[in-house]
């Protein structure tokens, strides 16, 4: 048996990490757009499901996993439409449409993929890898340079989304959308527009993770594969408030507990699996009862907007 | 107030009728042509023409529910009219949404704050300015400094708006209104968030703005502010345009006329009944009427009382002391969010105080919960009578009793007595004078002088001691203005209870108290007995003077 | 606003009032118009799919319905779904998201299915199944203590944070029943069985156990909590207003605790009763997951108790048929998951029509119906 430090262990604890938590990071980098403009997207989970069957679907019939990633991508904007009709434009209850969203997408995608596939669970070749040709020998930190491209895409979308936020009129518009739409109108800014906008760039962030998801980590479609994690998404995005390196950390702190328990067997510890399952939630708790105090939200997160109401 | 006259349209008198009307209508910047405004069941506007021109105050009077904003947000592209015209620069427009007001040179200052109270003064003005992708910070930061030098004001871009004083987050809005309108600018009663003093600031930054050849349109319910700032005034009643003074006939009267005249367009038939209206008078009218003299035996004391500050706003820095009578009226006097809410709160027991102690009637409550301090006696109402002081979607039945809910005679072991508290209802809702179709109409869809009274109703009967009134009479009419404040007068004159008032119009306290507190930064500058000249003691103290009473 | 505003809309108001019936029947469209509409969406989906949407409803309806055994399995499925109803009622009501009833209905079924047995072996089998009814409402309520302590101390989001305690929930619940609640005599990874004679006793006449009436008692109870006490009222204004429930004195945080704690224990209740009333044990990994599914029938309800009932009978025959109807056509039963979404989408857009005035024919009607009756009265006059 190895030793708990040993280079494998870490070594593959890292890469379990990274694996586990990227989906957890595009999904919640898009939450963090469309909280800080003022949607709460309940529908996250059903956006991933969503990305997660057009994705597989895709790339097992192109053979190709980029073709497949662009689906899910394609299909969580046309899921996160729902959620522009119903929410942004009609202005219904955020947190209704949001529960519908869910369900309608785990009843779709399970019907569509036993329409499809009946019993049988085919599976995807390996994802297309990326290594960085001298960074990737080293030892236990090379890992990092030896990456599915995807997850480089990851890290840049975390530094240009941080850019937006901060730098361009449209992060600003954003924030105003999110926290004082009123003033935004009255700046002359189409609140549904930037609102719309937002929605659409989370569902496709939502899609691209469960894409991610089904096509790289499992290279398998399995219904209600996402498994609360889009749950999880969200929370990480409360906690960032809005702030994407926290969105990074906060995914890859969830993404090691997700994945430890595969680490721990390398090194010959059997941990029950309902244990394993319990840690990435228990972590949450901790983390909303440690820090979630100064989790603030956008002042207008939920409320619909519609210019002159009385 | 100077310089009135002198920025007006230089339309000379010995001129010919015709060339003054093609003078006129070079002049006019905009033109809003028989607008008409329904919302269900009210006329907010109907068929209102109105017209304002470069270099002028064009004063838009009416009271509270008149329609005056309404009329403007029509002109800022936040309410599509029904019917009518807007002509810029004489030629007719379409404005469908503030972008399109925007682009016309319309800038706007809303009656309640556009600013973003956790956005930076830069980020705010930056707000659907920028053109490109990136924010264009020193672009944006050479105009302010260009703005900033025209108003005479000095403003750090990188301040968090909630850490400026409103004074100054006024200011800010009008630099942004002149930002994005550089041709006529709104502005909707910006004086209800100033001092005195910040009024005659104001009026100084207007006249700058007239002589750069601005277009001005002035909006407020005061009839003397009109009159000192104003060029011309327009009258609104009902959503009707009643009337307007032209510049040479309000060079030519004396104030007295004007307020007359205006009187009679605002109140035709009523102006009689309606003499004794603080609103419609000289300061020095009203000073001291209020005042009854005799003081009985201590209600409320405050000691030292502090309350810390909650996000954005002040709370009360200073050790606070002040004693309420039996059978007196105290004022609060001083300009919004000077610890006001937190003062009023901190006595209702909604939020606690951190330092000092408060006592009814001789007796700590400090420590009791809200609902322990109702039930001896302590009544607060609330100056945010939809978000907190009624619940929209139940009866104005239930609202009558949601103060006493799970006592007797309404409900005895829990139990609901329904015909108790429809009968309650219907005592009061005649009492009071509450205009609703029955008492199980949902208490949000009347109008806002009706939940104020449904609001009264339950605070006031079953005996209070001690109602601490916040902002009673803020957004009403003047006639349901007028009830409020006879109510509170009687409350008082009753010899057995006493009412503390806070409220930010000055003339309001002036009439209804026997002393006036003034509150600013969240410290209590002093307490002045209400009696002639108290009113330059009070403008004194808010600003930061001193005062030994 | 002005005061004309009031005044000119009390004639409106003035309107004779349409009959009882024509309300009734009118309310009863404006609740039932979305599932009609889901259904027929649902259907059409089928059709796309190749399958018979008429067949599929038909089967739904006589394998749920229709059947005197159907009918029977509908009315046993009822009387947990009705008390998971009302738990979230008392909850939504007030204003309070109790996500997490999954992990509530499960923690107690877990306990109750796994010291059940032990219980009746101790003690005289009605005491006995009395105390594991109460045993399972403290469960379900205990198990909401973390999120409505964290809502009403910190202002926490109870969304979420009841949801993490469904998933720990879910997954401790396996845990207890493969660790201290493991059977001593079977392989299979469940709890020991209560034998079949100590399980909750049936109707007469029929095999459906006295549940249903415990359900329908508790139903009542809690509609006239609602409606009739000083604590309905507090958790009416609790949930319209919270604002406002500070300012009139309520004490807020003990009513979000205790509403909180009601939800989940009448969510345990119903786990009692299904594991007392069907099973007699818990398997490792059985998750019936009703709760998420109810959310959206208790909005359909209007988050009226008295409404929901037809409600959750419809919803059981759906259930109960539903799989049998799933099975015929060889599709998961997760397509009854797509409907209630479907059904969902169709509650938000009729709502959103009738705030626009949209389906103005049926106003017009109405209008009509008085305008008739002014007509004839002045004939008959």
């Amino acid at each position: 048996m190895d030793s708990i430090m040993s280079a494998d262990f870490l070594a593959a604890v890292i890469a379990g990490a990274i694996m586990a938590s990227m989906p957890l990071l595009f999904a919640a980098l898009g939450e963090t757009i469309s909280e800080q403009a003022g949607v709460l997207n309940l529908g996250l989970e059903g956006m991933m499901l969503a990305g997660g069957y057009a994705g597989f679907v895709l790339a097992y019939w192109s053979g190709s996993s980029w073709v497949g990633l662009l689906a899910a991508i394609l299909a969580g904007i046309a899921v996160s439409l729902l959620m522009v009709v119903f929410s942004v434009r009609m202005g219904r209850d955020q947190i209704v449409v949001g529960i519908a969203i869910l369900f309608a997408m785990q009843g779709l995608t399970s019907l569509l993929h036993q329409v499809q596939f009946g019993e049988s669970y085919p599976r995807l070749g390996e994802a297309a890898m990326l290594s960085i040709p001298g960074l990737r020998d080293i030892p236990v930190l090379g890992i990092l340079f030896n990456q599915p491209a995807v997850v480089y895409i990851g890290v840049a979308l975390i530094i240009i989304v941080g850019w937006i936020f901060l730098k361009t009129n449209f992060g600003l518009n954003i924030r105003a959308a999110g926290w004082k739409p009123v003033a935004l109108d009255n700046a002359g800014v189409d609140v549904i527009k930037i609102r719309t906008i937002a929605v659409l760039v989370t569902g496709a962030l939502a899609g691209l993770g469960g894409g991610y998801m089904a096509v790289v980590t499992a290279g398998i479609f399995v219904p209600f594969m996402t498994h609360g994690q889009g749950f999880i998404a969200i929370v990480i995005a409360m906690l960032a408030r809005g702030r994407s390196t926290w969105v990074l950390i906060g995914s890859l702190l969830f993404g090691t507990a997700l994945s430890i328990a595969d680490g721990l067997q390398l090194v010959g510890i059997e941990v029950s699996t309902d244990i394993v399952n319990m840690l990435p939630f228990v972590f949450v708790l901790l983390a909303l009862v440690l820090f979630g105090r100064q989790s603030y939200l956008p002042a207008a997160l939920c409320i619909p907007f519609e210019r002159g109401k009385r | 107030m100077g310089g009135r006259g002198r920025e007006t349209a230089p339309a000379k008198p010995d001129a010919a009728t015709l060339v003054a009307d093609e003078c006129t209508q070079d002049l006019v910047a905009i033109e809003l042509c028989d607008i008409t405004k329904v919302f269900p069941g009210v006329r907010a506007n109907d068929c209102v023409t109105f017209s304002v021109r470069k270099g002028e105050v064009h004063c838009l009077l009416g009271e509270n529910g008149a329609g005056k904003s309404t009329l403007m947000n029509v002109l800022a592209g936040i309410y599509m009219p029904e019917e009518g015209r807007i002509r810029v620069g004489g030629s007719e427009v379409c404005i469908a949404c503030p972008r399109d007001s925007i682009d016309l040179g319309i800038g706007m200052v809303h009656q309640h704050s556009s600013l973003i109270p956790n956005f930076t003064v830069l980020e705010n003005l930056l707000l659907g300015q920028g053109k490109g992708v990136r924010l264009s910070v020193t672009e944006a930061t050479q105009g302010l400094s260009r703005l900033s030098d025209l108003l005479g004001v000095e403003v750090d871009p990188s301040t968090v708006v909630s850490q400026l004083s409103l004074g100054q987050q006024q200011q800010v809005e009008i630099i942004k209104a002149l930002w994005q309108g550089s041709k006529v600018l709104v502005l909707d009663e910006p004086t209800s968030m100033l001092t005195p003093k910040g009024i005659e600031d104001l009026e100084q930054v207007l006249v700058r703005l007239k002589g750069e050849g601005l277009a001005v349109v002035f909006i407020t319910h005061k009839l003397h502010e009109a009159f000192t700032i104003g060029d011309r005034v327009s009258v609104l009643r009902q959503g009707r345009l009643v009337g307007t003074i032209e510049p040479d006939t309000m060079r030519a009267s004396t104030p007295r006329q004007l307020q007359q005249m205006v009187v009679n367009l605002m109140f035709p038939g009523e102006a009689e009944s309606l003499a004794n209206v603080a609103e419609l008078q000289d300061l020095s009218d009203v000073v001291g009427s209020g005042c009854v003299g005799r003081l009985g035996e201590p209600l409320l004391e405050l000691e030292d009382v502090t309350v810390a500050a909650e996000r954005g706003e002040v709370g009360i820095g200073e050790k606070l002391s002040l004693t309420l009578h039996a059978g007196e009226v105290l004022g609060i006097a001083g300009v919004d969010g000077n610890g006001q809410r937190p003062l009023a709160e901190a006595i209702a027991g909604q939020r606690r105080v951190s330092g000092g102690d408060i006592r009814l009637a001789g007796k700590s409550i400090r420590k009791l919960s809200i609902g322990a301090r109702q039930r001896l006696g302590l009544r607060y109402v609330t100056d945010d009578r939809l978000g907190e002081g009624i619940v929209g979607r139940l009866s104005v039945a239930v609202n009558m009793v949601s103060k006493s809910i799970g006592s007797p005679p309404f409900w005895t072991r829990g139990r609901t007595h329904p015909e108790r508290i429809e009968a309650n209802a219907k005592t009061l809702v005649d009492e009071y004078h509450i205009m609703t179709p029955s008492v199980e109409t949902q208490a949000g869809s009347l109008s806002g002088g009706n939940i104020q009274k449904v609001v009264l109703a339950r605070e006031l009967s079953f005996g209070p001691k001690v109602v601490v009134f916040n902002k009673p009479t803020y957004g009403l009419d003047v006639k349901t203005t007028t009830a409020v404040r006879s109510r509170i007068r009687q409350l008082a004159d009753g010899g057995k209870s006493g009412a503390l008032v806070i409220s930010t119009d000055l003339e309001e306290l002036l009439a209804l108290s026997d002393r006036v507190a003034v509150l600013s930064r969240g410290r209590l500058m002093g307490i002045v007995s209400n009696k002639p000249g108290a009113e330059q003691e009070i403008g004194a103290l808010m600003i930061g003077g001193t005062h030994v009473d | 606003m002005i005061d004309t505003a009031t005044e000119q809309a009390l004639p409106a108001d003035a309107v004779e009032a349409p009959a009882l019936w024509r309300r009734w029947t009118s309310g009863f469209w404006r609740h039932a118009a979305p599932v009609v509409y889901g259904l027929i969406a649902g259907g059409v989906l089928l059709l796309i799919l190749g399958k018979n949407p008429v067949g599929f409803y038909w089967t739904t309806l006589e394998s749920g319905l229709l059947t005197w055994g159907g009918l029977m399995q509908t009315i046993i499925r009822l009387a947990p779904l009705l008390l998971m109803s009302a738990g979230f009622i008392v909850a939504f009501q007030a204003g309070l998201w109790n996500i997490g009833g999954d992990g509530q209905f499960l923690m107690a079924a877990a306990l109750v299915g796994g010291l059940g047995s032990y219980m009746v072996d101790a003690m005289p089998y009605g005491l006995a199944l009395v105390l594991l009814c109460v045993m399972g409402f403290v469960i379900g309520g205990v198990w909401t203590i973390v999120p409505s302590f964290l809502k009403a101390y910190y202002n926490m989001n109870e969304i979420i944070t009841s949801l993490m305690m469904a998933y720990l929930g879910i997954n401790l619940a396996n845990l207890l029943i493969k660790g201290p609640l493991l059977t001593t005599t079977s392989f299979v990874p469940q709890t020991n069985v209560i034998p079949f004679d100590y399980l909750l006793p049936y109707l007469p006449g029929t095999k459906i156990h006295i549940g249903i009436i415990i359900a329908l008692v508790v139903l009542a109870a809690i509609h006239y909590m609602q409606t009739r006490t000083g604590y309905g009222l507090r958790l009416r204004i609790l949930g319209a207003n919270p604002k406002a429930a500070v300012h009139a004195g309520i004490n807020v945080k003990r009513d979000i605790m205790t509403a909180f704690a009601l939800s989940g224990a009448l969510i345990g209740l119903a786990a009692a009763v299904e594991i007392l009333g069907v099973w007699g044990y818990v398997r490792a990994d059985w998750n019936p997951a009703f709760g998420m599914s109810l959310f959206a029938i208790v909005f359909l309800a209007g988050l009226n108790v008295m409404v929901v009932i037809p409600f959750v009978f419809f919803f059981a025959v759906i259930q109960i048929g539903g799989h049998e109807a799933a099975r015929q056509a060889g599709l998961p039963n997760d397509f009854l998951l797509l409907l209630i979404g479907l059904v969902l989408f169709f509650m938000v857009l009729t709502e959103w029509a009738r705030e626009k005035g949209w389906p103005r024919m049926g106003r017009k009607t109405v209008a009509t119906v008085s305008e008739v009756r002014a007509e004839e009265a002045v004939d008959n006059g």
